[in-house]
């Protein structure tokens, strides 16, 4: 293929986009996204044998492909060690403590007027610093990376909580008092409720920090598998193929991860605005 | 101000108590051999033993040995003055009284966490700038054509989920490979970090003039420019700054990720330094700069933020 059919073959997708985007029909949120990313890693293969690009500063999306599926099993082992292991853990004792320390901040306003600037100051730190500390504390295996994990996701999903929390209107929680609601009634069916959009933007948060804390934790030390250890082996073997099929994988779970909050969030909050049609 | 500052104090101390309390179970260990080595009696006494027991047994055995917890040489948990001392050692007592501080030599000396913590500010803002352009140029885009808000939007969602930092030693080193080196792969890192915050941010302020002032352009027969430019711009603000606070301290993040695999200076060669040669000292002291960093840059863009929308005629 030489450049005039690669320029073609761009064009023509652009072309075909833009026709698409004119239509007004639900399946066309989906395509034109997969034509774009179809054509990007068309351009991709073809600029790779085009110029030339040595497969060590840019491997074709085929090369990937066929390293990925030549890898599954090595590429698995790195899949649980640490996204199951690590990320997952890591995530849920995070979110799940950030979610208690926020119901007791809620509680005590002398907490939240002492925490919440702190955790503001937390949230803004690069808490990926403290990989190095956390490793030689917890040691190589995956206690290591869910520690750097709940360190990184802790905050920002207090933050978020509190400010939830605090979501309902005066007319609301008087409302509640006129009820006689107890504190637990009052969360149960009137804060918690209202927290949840905060709430599932800070899990949503969390999740995209949770894969990185677990992968960079990972370049401080780690047992022989593991995505950021696989990455950063690779890169030294100069297999560029497999330094993308881990990127691959930490992509694919990402993506799925996050769908999967998403997915939560829109069946548990479907009254809220955002969700309510246009956008 | 003031319903504020005890209660964020209270909480400062209780966190520093709570240090103090955590160093002795910590470095109980290392603590009780040195003990051992120096002739006190400890229990059990041997280390063996010693290494199957829990930390807290350890110490509620062995409470009269353990008077060198907090100024114990390599610990596993530096106490807090330890810190400041390393802090203050690796700052001003470097620079002022050092073989190669600026005070003899004229030139910051690279052992000092100044040269670092500038190493690392230039990479940073170099990618707050690239992300930023990078980030408003593409929300512009987005706003105004159809097709690249369905074609560019969900793939920058899912470049999100690919965790760049992870890539980032792969970026650094294959850009060496070529002979690109020194500030620019870094800020490549940082940029990638900071632009999708500022997208998202800017995609919502610039959708946000409401319809009746989106008509009244239509009847001033505005064009797209004029419509940009006078409204679009000028109400997209406060979004964008919002934004950018959150990429700022994002690109930071770049920056010192950005330095761990090519050792030549910076925050993070400094820690990963630390980390090889048991240091710990030296990683806490640097992560309290990288802490004092991003405060600042946040504080910095904040003030930036309530100057301008004051100047622009906002509310104080």
């Amino acid at each position: 293929m030489n450049g005039l059919s690669l320029f073609a073959s761009w064009l023509s997708a652009c072309v075909a986009n833009w026709l698409f985007s004119r239509i007004d029909k639900p399946w066309v949120p989906y395509v034109v996204p997969l034509v774009f990313g179809i054509t990007v890693l068309i351009l991709w293969e073809q600029a790779v044998y085009k110029f030339e690009i040595p497969t060590v500063i840019l491997p074709p999306p085929s090369l990937i492909a066929a390293s990925f599926a030549g890898n599954l099993s090595t590429l698995w082992g790195d899949f649980t060690q640490t996204i199951l292991k690590g990320a997952l853990s890591g995530y849920i004792i995070g979110c799940g403590a950030a979610f208690l320390t926020a119901l007791l901040v809620d509680r005590s306003d002398y907490l939240r007027r002492g925490l919440l600037p702190l955790g503001n100051f937390m949230a803004a730190l690069p808490i990926v610093g403290t990989a190095p500390i956390l490793v030689m504390w917890f040691g190589f295996g995956w206690q290591s990376k869910a520690a750097v994990v709940v360190l990184m996701v802790y905050f920002p999903m207090l933050v978020n909580t509190v400010a939830g929390l605090s979501e309902t209107s005066a007319m609301q929680r008087d409302l509640m008092r006129t009820y006689a609601a107890t504190w637990g009634q009052s969360l149960w069916s009137l804060r918690l409720p209202a927290a949840l959009p905060f709430i599932f933007n800070g899990l949503k948060i969390s999740s995209t920090l949770a894969l990185i804390g677990a992968i960079v934790a990972e370049f401080f030390g780690s047992p022989t598998q593991g995505l950021g250890f696989r990455i950063s082996t690779s890169i030294g073997q100069l297999d560029l193929g497999m330094v993308w099929s881990a990127i691959l994988v930490s992509a694919l779970s990402g993506t799925a991860f996050y769908g999967l909050v998403a997915l939560a969030e829109r069946r548990m909050t479907f009254w809220h605005a955002s969700f309510r049609g246009g956008r | 101000m003031t319903r504020f500052i005890p209660p964020v104090l209270g909480m400062v101390l209780a966190l520093i108590a709570l240090w103090y309390v955590a160093v002795v179970p910590m470095n109980v260990k290392e603590v009780l051999t040195a003990a051992e080595r120096a002739g006190v009696a400890v229990s059990p006494p041997s280390a063996v033993e010693r290494r199957d027991m829990g930390n807290w047994a350890l110490v509620v055995r062995n409470t009269h040995a353990l008077g060198d917890s907090w100024s114990s040489d390599r610990p596993k948990l530096p106490a807090p003055h330890q810190v400041l001392v390393e802090l203050y050692d690796s700052t001003i007592d470097e620079e002022v009284n050092g073989r190669r501080g600026i005070v003899k030599s004229g030139t910051l000396s690279n052992r000092s966490l100044v040269y670092h913590a500038i190493v690392t500010l230039n990479a940073t803002f170099l990618g707050f700038v690239i992300g930023t352009v990078l980030g408003v140029g593409l929300a512009v885009g987005i706003v105004h054509s159809r097709v690249m808000d369905m074609s560019v939007m969900p793939w920058a969602i899912v470049s999100q989920t690919i965790p760049i930092v992870a890539l980032a030693p792969m970026i650094i080193v294959v850009l060496y490979s070529i002979g690109v080196q020194g500030l620019i792969p870094k800020a490549v890192i940082s940029a990638y970090l900071s632009f999708f915050p500022v997208v998202v941010g800017m995609v919502k302020g610039l959708r946000s003039p409401d319809a009746m002032q989106m008509d009244l352009m239509r009847t001033y027969n505005a064009p797209t420019s004029a419509v940009l430019w006078k409204l679009r711009l000028p109400a997209s603000v406060p979004y964008l700054f919002a934004s950018l606070k959150i990429a700022i301290a994002a690109s930071l993040v770049g920056a010192i990720v950005g330095e761990l695999p090519v050792q030549k200076g910076g925050l993070g060669a400094r820690m990963l330094a630390g980390s090889y040669y048991g240091q710990t000292a030296q990683i806490w002291a640097a992560l309290f700069v990288a802490a004092g960093l991003a405060a600042v840059l946040v504080w910095a863009t904040g003030w930036m933020e309530r100057r301008t929308l004051r100047k622009m005629g906002a509310k104080p």
